[in-house]
Formats: C-alpha cells, structure tokens, sequence
C-alpha cells in the first residue's frame, strides 16, 4: 500500500504530507499533522464537530479524503484566532458560557464563521438552520446562537 | 448509626448485612452514604434507604 | 467583574471560565487527542447476534497477520467468582462488569465485546478483527422488558434468581429485583378519592448522546505498573474499576484525565481500560483505543425503557389521597436498572399520604445501561407528571393549581422515608404562575404543559487542595472531572474566601496521583461537594496567612483579621500596620513557617435536594404528525448559583436533552435483536433548528448545609420536559400519548385514530 503524497495549505500555510489513500481529511489532520482540534464525532457527516473550510467551502473533513486536499486552501480552528488575538466569535462563547465540555465548540465556531462570511446579517432561523449540522448535547444551543446574533450585530454597528 | 445496626442485628438475625451493602441512610431528613459514625438522637427519624448514584 | 446585590464579590458573577480559551482554540486534550510514541492501535470484536452462547474463539490466524501484535479474549480476564463480585464500598458488580467487558460464555447483545486486538494501524487492526473466528450458538433473544417478564421468555442467566420476592424463587428469571416503597394505606386512600385517573406508559432506551466517543490511551509496564490517560467521569472510579476487573493493586495504576466531551453519567464506568492494558502488557506496548460512534450506540450503556402503570386517587377539592406506581424498567443485558431511583423520586413533590411504588428491575438482550441524567427519575415523571395532568383536567382544576395544592415542603414525608428539610418546590410554582410565558395566548393546534420534577443531588467522596504559590497567585486542584465548567465556580469559590481577584485563581483537575480519593462526577455533586472541600482548604490558607501576619507583626492570631484579600490588624490596640496581600505573605514564607497550603478530604453530606418546574408550548402539524417546540421556559431551586450563566446551561442543556428523549430518540431493533439506527442519522437527537431560545428562571432557596447555600443544578432540568411536552400536545390536540417517544407516525397515529 504505497502512500499519497499530498501538498496544500492549512490556515495560511504550504503543508506536506503523506497519506494512505482510505484516510479521510480528518484523519490526517488529526493523526498525521498533530492538528486535533477538529474532532472526530462519528465519521459520518452527521455531527459536524470535525468541521474544516476546504476553498472556503464549509465541510465535513471526515466526508473529504486526505488526497482531495491536493493545492486546497484549508482552514481549521487552529487558525481561527490570529497570534494571541481571539476571534470575535472566540470571544463571545467565552464571555456567554456557550460551551461546557467545548468537544463541539471547534466545529460550531468554524461552521459560524463561514456562515457570517457569506451572510454578517443572519436572522435567528437562519443561524439555527445554518448549524443544524453541528450537533451539541450540552448547551440546548441556546447561547451559542445568542454568541453568533451578538458577533453579527457588533460587526455591523462597528 | 453503627450501635443501632447492631441492635437491631441483635433483634432480627441478619439485618446488620443487609443493611450495610448498598444502602444509605436519612436521619431527620438528611441523607448520609455512608453512616456508620453518625449521630442519632432519641428523637430522630432514621429510614435505611438504596445508596443514590446519579449520572 | 464587579459585586452582586447579595454582597458577594465573585458568587453569582458570569466570569470567564479558566479552562475556555483552550476549547474556543482546539487545543483542549480531549481523550482521544494523546499520542505516545510507539504506540499501537487497538480495536474490539463485537458480537452480531442479540443472544448466543460461544462456542470457540479461534484466534491464531488473527495473531499471524503481519502487524498485529496481540490478541486479548476473556481468557486474559481473571474470572471473577460471584463470592468476590463485591469489592468494598465500589459500586458495581464486578462480575457483571466483567463479563460485560468481555463475553465468557455468552453474547448478550448484539455489539457484545468478545475480542480485542492490538496492531500497527487501524486498516491492520480491522483486518486482523475479520480473521478471528468465532463460532456461536444462536439463542432465542428478548428485547422488550414486558415480553423479558412472561414465564416462557427466553433467559439470560441461569443463576439470577429474583431478589425482593418471597418465598425465594427456585427457577432462574429475567426479573433481578422487586423493590417496593410505601407508606401508609394505599388501598384506604383509593377508597376515600372521589376521582381516579389510571393508565399505562412506555418509554424505550435512550442514549446520553455526547459527542465525544469512549478513547483511551495505556500503558503497562513490565513490572505491572500501569498509566492511563483517557476521559471519564471519574477517573478515580477508572483506577478503582481497572484495578478491580483486573486484580491490580488500586495504587500501581495512575490515571490521568483528558477533557471529556459529554458523559450525563454514560462515562461513569469503563468500557475499553482494561482491554487496553491487557494488550499494553501482550504486546509490550502503549495502545490507543477509540469507539467509533456505531459502536458507542451498539457496545456502552444507554438509559432504561420501561412499561408503567399509575394511578392517581384525589377528592373533589384536589387533594391527593392515593398515588401508587407500578415501574417495569430493562436493564439490558446485566442487572442494575435505576427503577428504585424512579420509584423514589416519582411522587416527591407531592404530599401524599398514602404512597405504593413497585419497580421491577428486567434483564433483556440490550447493551448493561449505565447512568443518565437523574437515573431513573426522568422515566418515572414522564408518567407521573402526565396522570398529575390528567387529573387535573378530571377535576377541572388548573395542572398548576393542582401542584400548588399538594406541594410538598420542609416537613413533608417522602415515600422513600426522609422527611424533606429545606426545599423550593414551592417557589418554583410560584415562579411560574408569575412568569409571562404562563399567561401568553396560544393559537390553534398549540397547546401548554407543565410539568414538575425532583432529585436528591449527592455528595460524597471528595479531596481537593489549595495552595498560595510564590507570587501569591492561587493554585486550586481538584480531583472530579469538569464536565460543565465547574472548575469556573471552584475559583468563584476560592477567590471570595479569600476576597482576591478572580484573575489570580486557577483551578486543575490533578491526577489520581495528586489528590485523595474522588467519587466520580456525577448526581450534581461538583460544584457542592469538591465547593465544599475546596472552601474548607481555602479557609484553612486563610488562617495559615493569618498566622503568618501575626509572626510578622509579633502580635497574636486573634488580633488579626482577614479582610478584602488582606491580612489587617484587628482593631488600633493590636498596632499600626500596613495591610498584607496574599504576594506580600507568599513571598516571605519561608521566614514564616514555609510554604502555605492545604488539603482536605471528606465524604460530603448534606447535599440539597432541588426541584423544577417547566411551562413548554408546542404547535401540532396535524398532517404530519410533527410536534414543533414554540417556547420553553425553565424554573428551578439552585439553592444559590454560583456561576448563573453555566447554571443557565445545565438548564438548557437537560431541556434540550429531554425533548429528544420526548419527541425523537430511542433505539430501534429488529426482529433479529440488531440494533437498526446506531448512528446520529437514525438516533435523531435535537439540533439547533429543532428548538427555540430555551428560557430559564433560576429560584434560589439556600441549602442550610453549604456555606454559600448551593444545591446540585445538572440533573433536574432533565427531568419535566418529557411530560411537558406530553401534556403540551393534550392541550393543543386532546390526545392523551402516552408512549415515548412522541415521534410524527405515533402522533399522526393518534390524530387518525382519536381526534
């Protein structure tokens, strides 16, 4: 079983690897590149906690394979705060408890980020149904919606 | 709590095991898991009940 | 950061938790975020038959595929007697648990760990599980609890005889146990009632769902000697557990905690720990083992269904005279069903004098259920609190009115025994009678219910220490895992005794090497219990730095007090001093008596039983059957929250849950006994578009036995929102459901049948 030899760019930068060729980009972030912040939920697209942006597309990285990353632009929640500045969303989570074991945190703050790069003006419903594919058991999402409202409404007041 | 069980042992053969193996203790109202050194007064309501566990 | 009305600095204050920057970044370590080097990758053989007995394991093909590196089965388990089955005051059956972990003579369910392999990679692992052969003998399965208790039912275990009975039975039988709580004269109290409401309810198995899998990461040396690093509950309980099913000494296992993603009580035991050091030693190497999320629904514990009857008995003016319960629960493949919780908690907020609850704990061909959320409670009250409605409408009383009437209170006799101390059951009803959602008008096919609920909250075993570092900052560790932010209010705590800025406290989860003994996370109890150690060893630091004070101004201990994160002398006579910070004592301790610390460990009693009352509004779709949540209120007694906003999300977080376990989730077998929808597409658990803001009301009536008045916050919200929602759809359609799930074809049903 020869390995794929794989170059792309993860959060800004030109990264190699090596993969076999069943591995999902998942794996490979994970068990490859030391990048375990996306996670692993159930290999199946339906939890959404490992979610990546692949050409700024929002995706599960365990419905992508390692060798598609070939020349991609990925971004992973390593990425998502820029030296020791959080991101807004970062923030907000923070400051209103959003989280509580935070496994699905990494997932739903890289699936609202892309929602508010296409649309900074989203109404409840569409923040609900855009992260209907990320699954939380802790929070009832109440005050992770709240967190992405507030961030979209400070960005438009700014 | 450790004088009662072995009175009533005494009275009824075989209730010390039964009540030491799993069971918790209120006394007036306050829940104890584990009891044996807890006070009784001569007025207090003692009820032998399963230990709790929760999730 | 500033004060709140009740006069406190920190208690009752949103501050930023200590641990949250590494989660909103993806650097949290989560279980299975560790790597050692050299290590191998273990995975298990799981049974596809719901019951059969092993005829032979053949494992030699296995051990010769390039790459694998051991091969474990229940021959490398020490068999553990049934005399031995107890060790001490742990909780389980050892026996069971062990046989759970790994088949011996029989697969009880489909998903029944029956080998376990170590290898290079995964892809090699899971060749390596195709080539072990194992040969079964199909028996006949049962998976529904009433058909587990016909006379003619297939049996799981020719030595489990039904305890609770008498005379003692002579032949084997699917029933573990009968427990039975009473008290007074249930049959007087049915005579006396001018109105009877009476019914039959089912729930089916539910799991906790958290997103994390079970992983863990091991290690054992040659000299026996072990580590582990995984996430748990407790991982106390993994060392005690591990050293148990494994004849271990307790103390040559180390056990570090990972971050856990969610448990609700499913991670409360362990599963793959064992295993893994089992083929740590084999194969002379770390092994890394993860479940994938098809075998976190087949192989670990969800909660019990069940089959209930009860029956409510009250007079015309709407006391409740009589109330009996009749609770079948399944335990899956092993004894151990929370019906006795159930039974327990059922009846609590009500004063009833004259009480029966009768719960019968089943075996039936399912994965051993573990824990969840109030085990038991949420079962029992999803029948209960929807007869408490129907009553009402029989009585043509109001559902809230009628709780308001019976509300149990300091004083009131439980069914289980105790009489109830300090309690805000009250407060709750009140609360929401005076809350807006209450009184809001509702449109056609929606509907309001209200529903009500109780929980004991726990203590117990509880070791934490403080100590005040070099520079005066503050270092809090604690032995219970965080599962919801406590490590948050543990430095809530500690910051206010100490009268510090919050900024300097920092709390860790040490490992089972750095504290005393710890029960696992679980019935609500961190934030009460490691709250209370934590602020007995705090208090403790504060006299030491008294006393440090006092030596450095040579004057005695009573003329010093504490005050606003200061050392101060008492009053004028006991001299002119310049106050003294905590980085002012630290840094002159080795002048003073050295360094300034403590510990403690306790079994923490007292622990402040707490209850909930919900209001939800649903809207019925009556062509499709679908329920949709319009709003959601929740109220509940925390004694006094010490951090409101992850007492919010305990609360909205258990509603989120029980309206899951309301409307959608359960597990689905087939008639072969295999489990159909082992997956989050088919085990449909809420998400963000299925439910509305989840409004909360958090009512504090202090608990006389923690210093700052905290009562346990997870379990309850769990609880109501089952039968609230029940009792929603009869407000908004007239049909009674009384079988859980209330998923579209079971409501579309009924509408086609009782509308």
């Amino acid at each position: 079983m020869a390995k794929n030899h794989v170059t792309t760019t993860i959060n800004g930068e030109p990264v190699e690897f090596l993969c076999e060729t069943q591995q999902t980009l998942l794996d490979v972030l994970r068990d490859e590149l030391q990048l375990t912040g996306s996670k692993e939920g159930c290999a199946s697209g339906d939890c959404g906690a490992c979610s990546v942006m692949v050409d700024g597309r929002l995706v599960c990285s365990c419905l992508v394979m390692g060798v598609e990353a070939e020349g991609s632009d990925i971004e992973t929640i390593e990425g998502m705060a820029e030296g020791d500045q959080l991101h807004p969303l970062q923030q907000k989570f923070l400051e209103n408890a959003a989280l509580q074991c935070g496994i699905c945190t990494p997932g739903f703050l890289i699936a609202a980020k892309s929602l508010l790069e296409k649309n900074p003006d989203p109404t409840e419903t569409e923040v609900r149904y855009w992260l209907a594919g990320n699954l939380c058991r802790c929070t009832g999402y109440d005050k992770i919606i709240r967190s992405v409202l507030e961030v979209a409404a400070d960005a438009k007041r700014a | 709590m450790r004088s009662l069980v072995r009175e009533l042992d005494g009275r009824f053969p075989g209730i010390g095991a039964a009540l030491g193996d799993g069971m918790a203790v209120a006394i007036d109202g306050q829940i104890f898991q584990d009891y044996f050194l807890e006070e009784v007064g001569p007025n207090s309501e003692v009820c032998f009940l399963p230990a709790i566990e929760g999730g | 950061m500033s004060g709140n009305a009740n006069g406190y600095k920190w208690i009752g204050t949103r501050t930023i938790r200590p641990d949250g920057v590494d989660k909103v970044t993806g650097r949290a370590a989560f279980g299975a975020d560790f790597s050692l080097p050299g290590m191998l990758v273990g995975k298990i053989l799981r049974s596809p038959h719901a019951h059969a007995r092993i005829l032979s394991i053949k494992t030699n093909k296995a051990e010769a595929f390039p790459g694998v590196k051991a091969v474990v089965t229940s021959a490398d388990f020490p068999e553990i007697p049934a005399s031995e089955a107890i060790k001490g005051s742990s909780p389980p059956n050892y026996r069971h648990l062990s046989q759970n972990l790994m088949a011996r003579e029989k697969v009880f369910y489909d998903g029944h760990a029956v080998a376990a392999v170590a290898a290079t990679s995964t892809a090699v692992a899971d060749e390596a599980l195709s080539l072990i052969e194992v040969e079964y003998e199909i028996l006949p399965h049962v998976t529904d609890v009433l058909e587990a208790m016909k006379p003619d039912a297939p049996i799981l275990h020719d030595d489990l005889f039904t305890g609770g009975v008498d005379p003692k039975p002579e032949k084997p039988s699917n029933v573990a146990k009968r427990v039975e709580f009473a008290i007074g004269d249930i049959d007087a109290g049915f005579a006396e009632a001018d109105v009877i409401v009476e019914r039959d309810y089912t729930t089916e198995g539910i799991h906790q769902g958290y997103i994390e899998t079970h992983a863990v990461v091991a290690n054992m040396g040659e000299d026996g000697q072990a580590t582990i690093w995984c996430s748990s509950q407790g991982h106390f309980m993994v060392r005690q557990y591990t050293a148990g099913l494994l004849n271990m000494n307790i103390g040559d296992i180390k056990v570090t905690p990972a971050e856990i993603g969610g448990g609700f009580g499913g991670k409360t035991t362990v599963y793959l720990e064992p295993a893994a050091l089992l083929l740590s030693r084999k194969s002379g190497h770390s092994i890394k083992m993860v479940m994938t999320r098809d075998e976190v629904f087949r192989g670990t514990g969800p909660t019990s269904g069940s089959a209930m009857t009860i029956k409510i008995g009250a007079k015309k003016d709407g006391k409740i005279v009589a109330a009996e319960a009749d609770l079948k629960f399944f335990a899956g493949a092993f004894p151990g069903a929370p019906v006795h919780l159930g039974c327990m908690c059922g009846f609590t907020p009500y004063d009833i004098e004259n009480v029966m609850a009768v719960g019968y704990d089943v075996v039936t061909n399912r994965p051993k259920a573990i824990s969840y959320r109030a085990p038991g409670a949420p079962i029992a009250a999803f029948a209960i609190e929807s007869a408490i409605d129907e009553l009402a409408g029989k009585l043509g009383i109001e559902p809230l009115a009628l709780r308001e009437i019976n509300a149990a209170r300091k004083g009131t006799r439980t069914a289980y025994g105790p009489t109830l101390g300090v309690v805000g059951f009250e407060e709750t009803l009140e609360a929401a009678k005076n809350h807006p959602h209450y009184s809001e008008p509702l449109g056609p096919n929606q509907g309001r219910g209200i529903a009500s609920g109780y929980w004991f909250n726990v203590g117990g075993e509880s070791s934490a220490s403080v100590s005040i570092n070099e520079d005066g900052s503050v270092t809090v560790t604690s032995g219970a895992p965080d599962v919801g932010g406590s490590r948050a209010s543990l430095c809530i705590m500690a910051a206010e005794v100490l009268g510090v800025d919050i900024g300097q406290v920092r709390a860790v989860i040490g490992d089972t090497n750095a504290t005393g003994f710890n029960r696992h996370t679980g019935g609500s109890r961190v934030t009460f219990a490691l709250g209370m150690v934590v602020i007995q060893a705090t208090e403790d630091c504060v006299e030491q730095l008294s006393t440090a004070a006092a030596k450095i101004w040579d004057i005695d201990l009573e003329a010093v007090v504490w005050e606003g994160g200061y050392a101060r002398p008492a009053g004028d006579n006991a001299g002119k001093f310049e106050p003294l910070s905590l980085s002012d004592l630290a840094a002159k301790t080795p002048m003073t008596g050295g360094p300034i610390s403590s510990k403690k460990s306790s079994n923490v009693q007292g622990a402040g039983p707490a209850f909930g009352t919900h209001i939800c509004d649903v809207e019925v779709d009556r062509e499709t059957g679908q329920v949709k949540i319009l709003r959601y209120t929740a109220i509940q007694d925390a004694g006094r929250a010490i951090h409101p906003g992850y007492v919010e999300g305990q609360m909205q977080g258990g509603v989120a849950q029980g309206i899951g376990w309301a409307l959608n989730e359960e597990y689905v077998y087939g008639e072969d006994g295999r489990l159909q929808n082992s997956g989050f597409l088919d085990y449909r658990m809420p998400v963000a578009s299925d439910l509305p803001m989840i409004d909360t009301v958090i009512v504090e009536v202090p608990n006389p036995t923690h210093p700052y008045g905290v009562r346990g916050v997870g379990e309850i919200p769990i609880i109501p929102p089952m039968a609230a929602v029940a009792n929603a759809i009869e407000d908004a359609v007239g049909l009674r459901l009384s079988s859980l799930p209330m998923s579209p074809p079971k409501v579309l049903a009924a509408l086609q049948n009782g509308a």
